[in-house]
């Protein structure tokens, strides 16, 4: 439970644009007022949609001011997907603070940019266990994977309000009926049961960590060699047709001024060898010589 | 779209508690109650929830619409204002620039019946080009600002808008902000009042602003000036709140809420208003405390009308001019002052977050173009619109932005340069084209500009959530009208070479944009293509890498849709790619771009 002091209490809600961070902070918003205490919830919208990272402050307590909290002064984190709860854990009341995240990744594209031999996605490396033995109290719950068990992926949300109900004072009979006005009405038993289970799975226990099955692949990683790639272009084939300029994933390719392809900078070769594959005139050939064989 | 509003509309007579609202709900709400007959706004965030809620209000109370721009909203107000009856518009701050030629001469003008604009600032910059402070523009155009700082305010302070319009022949600004927009509370609300239309006020030498007429009202809207201050000085909408006298903070708006946080033990003034301020109402207060310091969001406004009545006064010496106010930046400030003690609590967790940025989403049909145009190498000018999201990498194919409507002059100008030798394309969407585009449309036609307008129809406003526009053929209220024709228009403005493409055959509509950058002379290219989103959400089956033809080499990547991550295969060292079906919408683009045919549904 989160304890009652004279400030209000603080729930910090994050997410990724699109999981319905605006709709799990209007529900408990509305379980607030209708407990009567002064409430804000606070977000800002206008990228919301695009994949961007999302977060909705919700306050309550007898009398609110600012309508965002203050940072380290969360009572709770909840977080619907795991490098947003990381984004997120210092405004966590490093003393008195819950922490609830749901493991699952959302990948963004940005963190698939590296293009080097070997490079791995650019998301948080944090796992939960890690995460977990350094916050005071919390669940890391692979929510999604649960919902998905109970036939509907969307009611994640759901078993995350059902954990987090087990950290605030209000009656598991209020957090239903107000459930009940905000989910359509042919998920309202799904939606049930995702509370139920959320709110089961935390009572088991504190500092819970259930990983999620989903998400990064470190598993499988080869060890990689590393290679120098060298890129030669017989001129004399070349006919300047444009195909490896337009199709280099890399764009590193162009026309110089005699129409024939070159590579101004070898650094932003990868070697992938489309060019090679894709030159009509066999023009373009790729080699890719692992370093150690090179300095023999 | 809001339940609240709803149950609130519907149960008219008196629900004294309603909401959560949101501070953009409770400006409806005023709206509502103080007996509006006509609303219209252009959308823009965080402005555009306003009139959105508005229409959710019976249309026998009021007429609410989308107007094509904001300058045409404050327009349509201002001749309902003349016609007798309470109006009402509603934008954000840079919408208030468009709007402002309108406004500047309205202000000589004065109401007929209420006239009241609310517009919304965007500090810290969420989704907008700047941060100009309206309270500036307000002083200006000698306009009254009613600043707001929560919920209940927005309503309340919005009716008493209108009654000082109307009291002092003067249209009435009523900021908000972002935090305070999209801030939900508990709201108390009220009956619809029952506003008996006016007469027309069929008097020229007020209406007409020739010069002779125009050099009569000036004095007046002077003398205005002063008599608001006194009236707003007056006003119990000010809060003054005297406890420790050793400091005095003078504050407005959000602002307020975050001193109360932060500072709860300071005496404070709480300006209903930054402008016009009475000399009376701060010297009271001034004279009560040791030391002045005013906190405001934005621009020091108050802080320098002080300064010139001669009062000592601290301010952005203590607090940021840029940026959002926050509990924490507030709290800084009064540190710097050497009134509170640094804060000890804070989270240790010391990495660096992932990078999120805002994307294109799975399917939209902005992607492709933007990809056709990194690789035709143009120089792109760009407008306003979800699609300046591909100013960065993967697409990068933006080199300027400046505000609604500027793409095309500003690629009319780069082309009278005479110093670009790539080709000069225009992006501007099918919204921000009616808001603004179309008049350099004709400058560029009228000039003979050698450039290329690739005009992104995508059937709705997008950016601000899907809005409808006179492009869509319905109203703000969701009835059928008259749908304007893109083609028939462009062809009348005298574009002689104008072919629409559907930018999910991204071979062909590479080939026109290809042919009209040939043209010598305005070419426009119109990429039909309904958004994903809005007004209704297309999902299509999804499409499936086959991990054993994939060869890594990353070119799909370069879309940067979101339904698009690496899998646990490898190819020589890199990740092959693999689609997640959830969000995939199907459109294909990502398999006509696969040099090895690996991805199929």
């Amino acid at each position: 439970m989160v304890e009652k002091r004279n400030g209000p209490t603080n729930v910090l809600i994050v997410g990724v644009g699109g999981q319905g961070v605006i709709m799990v902070s209007k529900v408990l918003a509305q379980l607030c007022q209708n407990h009567g205490y002064e409430v804000k919830q606070s977000e800002v919208h206008g990228m919301a949609k695009r994949g961007g990272g999302v977060f909705s402050h919700v306050r309550y307590g007898s009398a609110v001011w600012s309508p965002t909290i203050p940072e380290g002064e969360a009572d709770v984190l909840l977080a619907l997907e795991w490098a947003e709860a990381l984004r997120w854990i210092n405004f966590m009341n490093p003393d008195t603070g819950t922490f609830i995240a749901d493991t699952q990744r959302i990948v963004p594209p940005f963190a698939c940019r590296a293009r080097g031999r070997g490079e791995e996605a650019g998301y948080a490396p944090q796992t939960p266990e890690e995460i977990m033995a350094q916050v005071r109290a919390g669940y890391a719950i692979d929510a999604t994977s649960m919902a998905e068990d109970l036939g509907n992926l969307k009611a994640a949300n759901t078993v995350l309000l059902g954990a987090l109900s087990t950290t605030l004072e209000f009656p598991v009979e209020d957090w239903l009926e107000v459930i009940r006005g905000f989910v359509p009405p042919h998920s309202i038993d799904i939606n049930m049961a995702a509370f139920a289970a959320g709110r089961e799975w935390a009572q088991a226990g504190d500092k819970r960590v259930e990983e999620s099955a989903k998400g990064l692949h470190k598993a499988d990683v080869e060890l990689q060699q590393q290679v120098i790639t060298k890129l030669e272009i017989t001129e004399e084939w070349c006919k300047g047709c444009d195909i490896c300029v337009k199709m280099c994933p890399e764009r590193c390719l162009r026309l110089n001024e005699q129409l024939v392809a070159e590579l101004p900078d070898p650094s932003k070769c990868t070697g992938c060898r489309m060019c090679e594959w894709l030159c009509p005139d066999f023009a373009i050939k790729i080699t890719n010589t692992p370093v150690l064989e090179a300095a023999e | 779209m809001n339940e609240a509003v709803k149950v609130a509309s519907q149960d008219a007579a008196l629900k004294p508690v309603a909401g959560p609202f949101t501070g953009n709900e409770a400006i409806a709400r005023g709206v509502w109650e103080a007996g509006v007959k006509v609303a219209a706004a252009y959308p823009g965030t965080p402005s555009t929830e306003i009139m959105e809620s508005v229409s959710k209000y019976p249309a026998a109370d009021l007429h609410a619409q989308w107007s094509t721009n904001e300058k045409t909203a404050l327009d349509v107000a201002i001749g309902a204002s003349f016609a007798g009856v309470r109006a009402f518009a509603a934008m954000k701050h840079v919408g208030l620039n468009v709007a402002a030629d309108a406004l500047m001469s309205f202000s000589y003008i004065g109401v007929n019946a209420g006239l009241v604009i609310v517009v919304c600032d965007d500090p810290g910059i969420h989704s907008s080009q700047n941060e100009q402070d309206t309270r500036i523009f307000a002083s200006f155009a000698q306009v009254p600002v009613i600043e707001p700082s929560d919920g209940q305010e927005a309503l309340d302070f919005t009716k008493y808008a209108f009654e000082l319009s109307e009291k002092f022949d003067t249209p009435v600004i009523v900021r908000a902000t972002t935090r305070l927009s999209h801030t939900r509370s508990e709201v108390k609300v009220g009956a619809r009042q029952d506003i008996q239309p006016r007469a027309f006020n069929e008097n020229p030498s007020k209406n007409v602003m020739i010069p002779s007429n125009a050099r009569n009202q000036h004095p007046k809207v002077l003398e205005r000036e002063a008599l608001v201050a006194e009236e707003l000085a007056s006003s119990p909408l000010n809060k003054v709140e005297i406890n420790d006298t050793s400091v005095g903070v003078i504050t407005m708006g959000l602002s307020y809420v975050y001193v109360k946080e932060v500072y709860p033990e300071a005496s404070v003034l709480k300006l209903a208003s930054s402008y016009p301020l009475s000399e009376r109402l701060v010297r009271d207060f001034c004279d009560q405390v040791d030391r002045v310091i005013v906190v405001e969001e934005l621009e020091p406004v108050v802080e320098n009308a002080l300064k010139v009545m001669g009062i000592r006064v601290e301010g952005k010496s203590l607090f940021p001019r840029v940026g959002e106010f926050s509990p924490e930046v507030v709290r800084d400030g009064f540190v710097n002052a050497g009134l509170l003690p640094e804060k000890i609590r804070k989270g240790n967790f010391d990495f660096a977050p992932m990078v999120r940025p805002p994307v294109l989403c799975s399917g939209c049909p902005h992607t492709s173009c933007f990809m056709a145009l990194r690789a035709l190498d143009g120089r792109v000018a760009g407008d306003i619109g979800c699609y300046t999201l591909s100013v960065v990498e993967p697409l990068k194919s933006m080199d300027t932005c400046v505000s609604m409507g500027s793409s095309i002059a500003n690629a009319v100008g780069m082309a009278k340069a005479g110093t670009q030798t790539k080709p000069i394309i225009a992006t501007i969407g099918d919204s921000t084209f009616l808001h603004s585009g179309i008049p350099p449309l004709i400058d560029a036609v009228y000039n003979q500009a050698n450039i290329t307008v690739f005009l992104l129809d995508n059937h709705i406003t997008a950016m601000t959530g899907g809005q409808d526009h006179p492009g869509t053929g319905k109203t703000l209220r969701g009835e059928e009208t008259a749908r304007v024709d893109f083609v028939k228009l462009i062809k009348a403005l005298g574009v002689e070479w104008c072919e629409t493409v559907d930018s999910y055959d991204m071979a062909s509509m590479y080939q026109s944009l290809r042919e009209a950058v040939e043209f010598k002379g305005v070419s426009v290219v119109i990429s039909d293509r309904p958004c994903v989103l809005d007004p209704q959400k297309i999902k299509g089956d999804p499409f499936k890498v086959d991990q054993n033809k994939c060869v890594a080499c990353q070119s799909c990547m370069n879309l940067g849709c979101p339904a698009l991550t690496w899998s646990s295969g490898w190819h020589e060292g890199r990740h092959k790619v693999e689609i997640n079906p959830e969000s995939c919408m199907g459109c294909s683009i990502c398999a006509q771009i696969c040099p090895t045919d690996s991805i199929a549904l």
